[in-house]
């Protein structure tokens, strides 16, 4: 059973489609002993980061995700969802993250060349630089659906595939069972449910 | 770096697919779900639904389709047609749009691009904009290319931008279905204006008009088309592969 946290961010339809399509069953709901019962867990993300872990913290999400790491269940964020898995963000101010990966989340304007639009939308190729198992189904250059405006940076220890826009952001991060994608394999045709069949393998 | 995008465009009244030239004389071509997730399976790389019905009826009937086909297409889809509120706006973004798109909606009431882009982010916000050539320059017509809106329409899209609207379809009514290629002249003018993605829309008739498109407005982000595709005379696949060979970045 797949558990997507349900904490109030976005919407969780796709996503449940998309691991419906590949026949796993799932759960979402935002209560801790259901996903406890849960054999790995989803959280999944659109908005602003603040508003995001204050609603995570608010429920005890934030200490069921940390017991969850260290239980060894496989974990994975996406879009804001991996961003929240670091240790603080940039976005509007200085937030702590939930700290279950090195790095910090920062904007990309500034370090990507002037004149490109942001956010980074659309369909961009991964560089995978280390093997993971959520990669296993993924080769290197795939296509995938991103829509994000902030990057995770810092993290040389976890990341796991990068995209090119004008500089190099991070597309996916994996150490050990806590891993992440900053595009939306939901969204990423079969290329993204290839990538969701691995992780539910996992 | 992000590729350039193909977007079919699937208009649907009473629960099928309808196509105008010149937004006239619409014709039935086929199911939305079926055509939307053959789309997607054949590599579009994302899909815009319209919902061109009057009738209460026909909006039920739209979301139970827009519900279906989001359960079965894993691409970016956008949804236009009827968005005159921020309930609509959660009318379709619960059946699984992913972005929406306000037209007359936006003419009628500016102050919705700016309310919706705060609750749902710049990213979720479309402005779609049908435009003609007037003795004014280029011109917003409202009300499916109906009605003059006496609007200038570069000016109206640079303020729709600064407002909140995340992506821009333009679509030109002098060039829709006459299949002559795209509007170019108008959408550099768009692009010169905008630091958002900018869909061109109209006059799409062969794989041609879309290398043309790309290379002499190399600032649009995508090409959307709706006839061409649904009766076949191009064929996204061969289409995204003419392009690449062209030297247009595509996903394949």
């Amino acid at each position: 059973m797949t558990g997507i946290i349900d904490y109030g961010v976005g919407n969780l339809f796709s996503l449940s489609s998309s691991l419906a399509a590949i026949g796993a069953e799932t759960v979402i709901t935002g209560d801790c002993d259901v996903l406890a019962s849960c054999d790995r867990i989803i959280l999944p993300g659109v908005g602003a980061f603040e508003d995001a872990i204050a609603r995570l913290r608010a429920p005890g999400l934030d200490v069921f995700l940390h017991d969850m790491a260290s239980s060894g269940k496989p974990i994975m964020g996406i879009c804001l969802g991996m961003q929240l898995l670091f240790e603080e963000s940039y976005e509007y101010g200085c937030h702590k993250g939930l700290g279950l990966l090195k790095g910090k989340v920062v904007p990309m304007a500034g370090v990507i060349p002037e004149g490109l639009k942001v956010p980074h939308m659309g369909w961009n190729s991964l560089s995978i630089v280390r093997d993971h198992p959520l990669l296993r189904n993924t080769p290197d250059g795939e296509h995938m659906y991103f829509v994000h405006s902030y990057f995770a940076t810092d993290c040389e220890d976890s990341v796991i595939a990068n995209t090119d826009y004008g500089a190099p952001l991070t597309a996916a991060v994996g150490k050990d069972n806590v891993c992440g994608a900053q595009f939306h394999p939901e969204k990423s045709g079969t290329a993204g449910l290839r990538m969701l069949k691995a992780f539910v393998e996992m | 770096m992000i590729t350039k995008r193909i977007i079919p465009c699937l208009d649907v009244r009473d629960g099928r697919v309808v196509k105008g030239v010149n937004f006239e004389g619409l014709s039935d071509v086929s199911s939305p779900v079926e055509l939307a997730a053959y789309y997607s399976d054949c590599g579009a790389d994302e899909l815009v639904f319209y919902d061109i019905t009057a009738s209460a009826e026909g909006r039920k009937l739209f979301t139970d389709i827009l519900t279906e086909t989001a359960r079965r297409v894993f691409i970016p889809l956008t949804v236009g047609g009827g968005i005159n509120t921020l309930e609509d706006f959660d009318r379709v973004l619960k059946c699984g749009a992913d972005k929406v798109s306000v037209n007359s909606g936006a003419i009628k009431n500016p102050e919705l691009i700016g309310e919706a882009a705060k609750r749902y982010g710049d990213q979720c916000v479309v402005l779609s904009v049908d435009v003609k050539r007037t003795e004014q320059g280029f011109t917003v017509f409202a009300r499916g290319g109906r009605d003059n809106t006496g609007l200038d329409a570069i000016e109206w899209i640079r303020r729709g931008v600064e407002n909140g609207a995340g992506e821009i379809v333009v679509n030109s009514i002098d060039t829709d279905g006459v299949k002559g290629g795209f509007d170019l002249e108008m959408l550099d003018a768009v692009c010169k204006v905008v630091n958002v993605p900018v869909i061109a829309s109209g006059g799409a008739g062969k794989p041609e008009d879309f290398v043309t498109l790309f290379r002499e407005v190399p600032d649009v982000t995508a090409g959307l088309a709706a006839s061409i595709f649904h009766f076949g005379e191009v064929k996204i696949p061969d289409l995204k592969h003419y392009l690449k060979d062209n030297g247009i970045l595509m996903r394949i």
